[in-house]
């Protein structure tokens, strides 16, 4: 069991990288905290399997360090890091019994055979595979067989963690959800360090304790689901939680933020501040979740007009046109259905404010902000 | 109840296959199953023997001889070329410039034809002048194979293991490539070790393909003639006659029909015998206990 530390690593398939954009895991320093369950939430091909692979050992990193426990392991093997990995596609040793590929790692490792019995047993015993034991692995099922190479990362008392390549890829959707709670349970049980990588934000919420979004190579946001829903510290982390994404518009900064001929309602300290960064791109962000549809004017509200109502049985999604853009709004089902020209508002509490695709954070001194805003560029 | 559909248009549709079969493999073999029941003289005068000719040729002390010497050639070579092809299969270079070298390089021997390579052997066995006669002659062996049957009998082996190694090679060479790379990454982080990696993941995805390499080398061997035709021409003595070579003698040498005719059926049984023994057990070894 061990905490896994990041210390400016980076990665690139390059040999002569010149551009960020050759890099598959840009520059970072981030921390995995022991007996975390931790998500790593990206789309297809921002780097999560890359950044798995490097912890795994699998991969070598261009630059920067991996620490175990605060001790560097980059010229470990995968086999010296006494890590477990459970692949996308299951991997069973198709002829050897589930018995025998449950006790594999600990045979390669040479434990007695008595110890091998009880704990093959116990690992059994929690994946439901004891029936199974006297199988060919062949022979089994996709979601068994994922079973199976779970239970081989989980038989080895002493693993440093474990880490997920989007494990449930080929599973069905019912048995999905009962792998997940497996999952989580083995989590509790033994408190092992796990990192689970996947593009689905909903297995990764109901997985994770924080989940660490991660966008052309970088992580942009490390959080709980909640914080990545309320307070998404990049354009894209509000894009890519949130059914749908986040509604997001570039704004110009006078006097006030506007957007076209609409005034959008910020406090003066956010004010005070944009003006003092150097940035050319403002962008307003709110949930669909948080936009106000009313029926009648309002002093705050904007009117809008009605594009279309999709139905999506519990709730419906609002589309409408603001100044030209397309906009969503999340009505609940007893919600009157509007049509025509309607009223929304923002409130400020949900309205959030990004510069150059980052949060301006208003708990943080604003010199943070900017240093972090440049060292982002 | 279900009603069976009759539907004749398939036997339209089966008919090209059945009649290249028929005229590739049907009738030549009847042809042969032809003279083997019947003592030929001239296209006018011939009388039904019945059985005869396959009692003369079971109770056939030659023959007998020629069986054995194939068997234990066929399964010396499988028992080589096999591991040896594995082994040659894991050892070449998986990417670059270095696979495609490898590649060509092993495939060499399969492109030259059968006589050439008992010619090759034939002088490269030689102690005058053949690099390999010379070489063990070079180091104090007595070497000839064209009068020693030991000598005689390595020097085929050799042969076939160097012509036909490369078949077994590249199928290998092929069944390991398409191993996906995740396998291995799951043995590492398995701690595995070199041995199981290849017991557990390599061998047991290689089984498909070495039922192929088996049983093709398994007839081809059985069905020698060319090369030690060239090589040795049987000899010394009749220590590298096999069962082709004796089929030939007695069809073309001797003339006689008959008893060719019903060797080349029992000949036909034993290899469709061996091979369909190999693939049961093969499959019975991979299924689920």
């Amino acid at each position: 069991m061990a905490a896994i530390t990041l210390n400016a690593l980076a990665h690139t398939y390059s040999d002569n990288p010149t551009r960020p954009e050759d890099y598959a895991i840009r520059e970072m320093t981030h921390e995995w905290e022991q007996g975390g369950a931790f998500a790593l939430l990206g789309p297809s091909g921002c780097g999560k399997s890359t950044l798995l692979n490097i912890i795994s050992g699998l991969l070598e990193p261009s630059d920067g360090e991996v620490l175990f426990d605060g001790k560097r392991v980059n010229e470990l093997k995968p086999e010296e890091r006494n890590i477990a990995q459970v692949f996308q596609f299951p991997v069973v040793y198709d002829t050897m019994t589930v018995f025998d590929n449950l006790a594999f790692p600990l045979r390669n490792i040479g434990v007695p055979e008595h110890k091998i019995k009880s704990k093959v047993f116990e690992v059994a015993d929690i994946l439901e595979l004891s029936d199974q034991l006297k199988r060919k692995a062949k022979g089994l099922s996709a979601d068994q067989k994922q079973k199976v190479s779970m239970g081989r990362g989980l038989v080895r008392d002493d693993v440093s963690a474990i880490l997920f390549d989007e494990p449930l890829t080929v599973i069905d959707p019912q048995l999905k959800w009962k792998l997940r709670r497996k999952l989580k349970q083995i989590h509790e049980q033994f408190n092992i360090t796990m990192v689970y990588v996947t593009h689905d934000q909903l297995e990764a919420s109901t997985f994770a304790d924080k989940i660490a979004v991660m966008y052309q190579g970088q992580i942009v946001q490390f959080g709980t689901p909640r914080e990545l829903f309320e307070e998404p510290a990049h354009t894209f982390v509000g894009y890519f939680i949130g059914s749908p994404g986040m509604n997001f518009f570039e704004v110009e900064l006078n006097d006030t933020l506007r957007f076209g001929e609409h005034e959008i309602a910020t406090s003066d300290a956010m004010l005070s501040r944009l003006k003092n960064l150097p940035a050319k791109k403002i962008t307003v962000g709110i949930r669909p979740e948080f936009v106000h549809v009313w029926e009648g004017k309002n002093d705050d509200a904007f009117k809008v007009d009605v594009d279309f109502i999709e139905d999506l049985g519990t709730y419906k999604i609002l589309s409408f046109l603001f100044n030209g853009q397309t906009m969503k709004a999340r009505l609940s089902e007893d919600q009157a259905i509007p049509s025509g020209q309607i009223y929304v508002s923002f409130p400020e509490q949900w309205t959030k404010v990004y510069v150059d695709d980052y949060l301006v954070n208003m708990t943080e001194p604003a010199v943070n902000q900017t240093e972090e805003i440049h060292h982002a560029n | 109840m279900q009603t069976k559909v009759e539907n004749n248009k398939a036997w339209f549709l089966v008919m090209p296959v059945f009649l290249i079969v028929a005229f590739s493999a049907i009738i030549p073999l009847m042809t042969v199953v032809n003279y083997s029941v019947q003592d030929i003289f001239d296209p006018y005068t011939r009388y039904f023997v019945g059985t005869e000719w396959f009692k003369q040729v079971m109770l056939d002390s030659r023959l007998h001889e020629a069986l054995l010497r194939q068997f234990l050639y066929s399964f010396t070579i499988l028992a080589i070329e096999v591991p040896l092809g594995i082994c040659v299969a894991l050892m070449m270079p998986t990417k670059g410039r270095g696979a495609s070298l490898a590649l060509i390089l092993v495939a060499i021997p399969l492109l030259i034809p059968w006589n050439v390579v008992g010619t090759i052997w034939q002088i490269f066995g030689r102690a005058d002048i053949g690099l390999f006669g010379a070489f063990m002659s070079g180091i104090g062996v007595d070497y000839n194979y064209a009068s020693d049957p030991t000598d005689a009998w390595l020097t085929v082996v050799l042969m076939d293991v160097w012509h036909w190694t490369p078949l077994v090679a590249l199928l290998c060479y092929s069944g390991l490539r398409a191993i996906p790379e995740v396998y291995y990454q799951a043995a590492r982080i398995d701690q595995a070790s070199r041995w199981a990696v290849f017991r557990y993941i390599q061998l047991p995805k290689l089984t498909n393909v070495l039922i192929i390499g088996v049983l093709l080398r398994f007839m081809d061997s059985f069905m020698i003639y060319t090369e030690p035709f060239v090589l040795t021409g049987g000899g010394p003595g009749s220590s590298t006659t096999f069962l082709s070579q004796s089929l030939v003698q007695q069809a073309i040498g001797q003339f006689d029909l008959g008893p060719a005719a019903a060797f080349s059926l029992v000949y036909f049984l034993i290899i469709l015998l061996v091979c369909w023994v190999f693939y049961t057990t093969i499959m019975n070894m991979q299924k689920d206990k």
